[in-house]
């Protein structure tokens, strides 16, 4: 376990309360994620760790709380300062989000193009630089659907360093992927820690994905924090709600009958 | 069994006229926000590290514009050719058929070339843009152009508005230009004159304020196709099917906010 390392925490959010429509998704999540260290949020699906993960990139607006960014509080930032803020951070999507009418090469390149007045030649071999830290060597030349899933997420790792970002975050790196590939992603990101010092945040319902490249977990269960931990502590929390997650226990819900009926009658 | 829950169905379709009326509104509200927002990244985007660059406007007038000249050519050939027949058909009625070529100049420079124009530009273009912005929306494209700190609307937007207000009205006048033409090589030989004397006559119909006229209109024909386009586009729900749908509406919205806006703004020219 990683000790802090300055007083500043990378990010803090503070009782963070979102909704979708009326449908309330995060009910005041609270986390702070120190420098240096692989934190992984973890939950089933609809537990609320994608919306968390959006809400860290400023994508969504949320209904009450704060977030505070490499020291910015996201609410107070105009838009500049917002998209300054965005320079120094990473972000790879779970699908990759590679622009497909781009070569791979050239999505990698995109934000140094778009915020750096390098030359072309620079940016290229900076470019095969993040291509050769992801294992994709030789491959800026093709286009985004002539790869495998495997393959795209790594390209798409490679987009989120091109600007050494202090901040990296990864929504399910190594979802739908065959185990060898997924566990060569986790690799990846241990590198990436140790190499570069960066501070990455990763979305997964992997159990052994999370146990694997965990500093500490987060487990987010309906919109709630279940426990903050190392994965120890976690590992051997009595909480039930986690061990039936741990354990791929199906939860039974407990069922008032008038409830269930008037559900079905299309009441509820 | 108790009875269904909710409103009552004439209360039902009040609500979902009103939704509708609101969700125009709003539409109509995010255009001009986006109309406004893409002036200011050309204008203010450098200062702020937004640069709206200039390749991609190429690439987009490339597109929108010189790859449409065929099409748009052959069809205003057409037209020239079917206002001649009809023109000539119906003045005769009168002994006026001599004063087909005002007839085709006037109606060509002032309605046909914008129109033809603006309708073939929405359906080739304007569905393409409709499809690529839904499309990077659906696959967060969108999304990760903004947590590399660029901004969709400057990126995505300004690029296809710039090119499309540049290379819309060129084409019109392209089109107005091949349209008199085509009437010109139907009409000299039926009037039993010349080449000449019809491109003099042509002159003489119209002046530079019919032709301001008309490339005004294509101008303002080609922010609607370009805004339209985004606003739909922006708008997409639920995968491949949704796409489908944008790209659709996105032509039939282009196409009638073409048409519409046309009456408006003769209306307001003639008064």
């Amino acid at each position: 376990m990683i000790e802090p390392q300055s007083p500043e925490p990378v990010i803090r959010v503070q009782d963070l309360v979102t909704h979708y429509g009326d449908r309330q998704i995060l009910k005041g999540v609270s986390l702070t994620i120190r420098e240096g260290e692989i934190m992984v949020i973890m939950g089933g699906s609809g537990s609320g760790k994608s919306t968390l993960l959006r809400h860290m990139m400023a994508l969504e607006k949320a209904t009450s709380g704060s977030i505070r960014l490499l020291g910015h509080e996201l609410r107070e930032l105009n838009q500049t300062e917002l998209y300054s803020l965005c320079r120094k951070m990473g972000v790879s999507f779970q699908s990759g989000a590679l622009f497909s009418s781009m070569t791979v090469g050239e999505n990698i390149i995109l934000p140094l193009r778009e915020h750096t007045d390098l030359d072309q030649t620079t940016m290229e071999i900076m470019a095969r630089l993040k291509l050769e830290v992801v294992d994709l060597a030789g491959f800026e030349d093709l286009m985004p659907s002539e790869l495998s899933g495997g393959m795209i997420k790594r390209a798409a790792l490679a987009r989120a360093i091109i600007m050494d970002p202090a901040l990296l975050l990864c929504d399910e790196p190594s979802a739908g992927l065959d185990p060898v590939v997924s566990s060569a992603l986790d690799e990846l990101i241990l590198r990436l820690r140790d190499a570069m010092g960066m501070t990455i945040v990763v979305v997964t319902h992997e159990l052994e994905s999370a146990f694997k490249i965990a500093d500490r977990i987060t487990v987010l269960d309906r919109g709630e924090i279940l426990a903050i931990g190392t994965v120890d502590e976690v590992r051997n929390s009595d909480n039930e709600r986690i061990q039936n997650l741990l354990n791929r226990r199906f939860e039974e819900e407990e069922l008032d009958p008038d409830a269930y009926l008037a559900r079905l009658m299309g009441e509820a | 069994m108790a009875a269904p829950s909710g409103p009552s169905k004439p209360l039902r379709t009040i609500e979902g006229v009103g939704r509708a009326v609101t969700e125009a509104v709003r539409a109509f509200g995010f255009g001009a926000h986006l109309f406004f927002q893409s002036l200011y990244w050309v204008f203010f985007g450098r200062r702020v590290h937004q640069t709206v660059r200039a390749e991609p406007i190429f690439a987009q007038m490339m597109v929108v514009g010189v790859q449409a000249t065929p099409i748009v050519s052959m069809l205003m050939v057409a037209i020239g050719i079917t206002l001649s027949i009809q023109g000539i058909d119906s003045l005769e009625q009168f002994g006026a058929q001599h004063q087909v070529v005002f007839l085709v100049a006037l109606s060509v420079t002032r309605e046909f070339g914008p129109l033809i124009t603006g309708i073939l530009v929405a359906g080739r273009s304007g569905s393409a843009l409709a499809a690529r912005i839904s499309t990077m929306t659906i696959s967060q494209e969108v999304d990760a152009l903004k947590v590399m700190g660029i901004n969709p609307v400057r990126y995505l937007v300004v690029p296809s508005l710039i090119g499309m207000m540049i290379v819309v009205p060129a084409l019109t006048l392209w089109a107005i230009g091949i349209a008199l033409i085509g009437a010109g090589l139907f009409v000299t030989p039926q009037l039993g004159t010349t080449l000449g004397a019809y491109a003099a006559e042509v002159n003489a119909s119209i002046g530079v304020d019919d032709l301001v006229h008309g490339l005004t209109k294509s101008l303002i024909f080609a922010v609607l196709i370009t805004i339209v386009a985004v606003v739909d586009g922006n708008s997409v729900k639920g995968g491949a099917e949704g796409v489908g749908r944008v790209t659709t509406s996105a032509v039939v919205h282009g196409i009638s906010a073409i048409v519409l806006t046309d009456m408006i703004f003769v209306f307001a020219a003639t008064r």
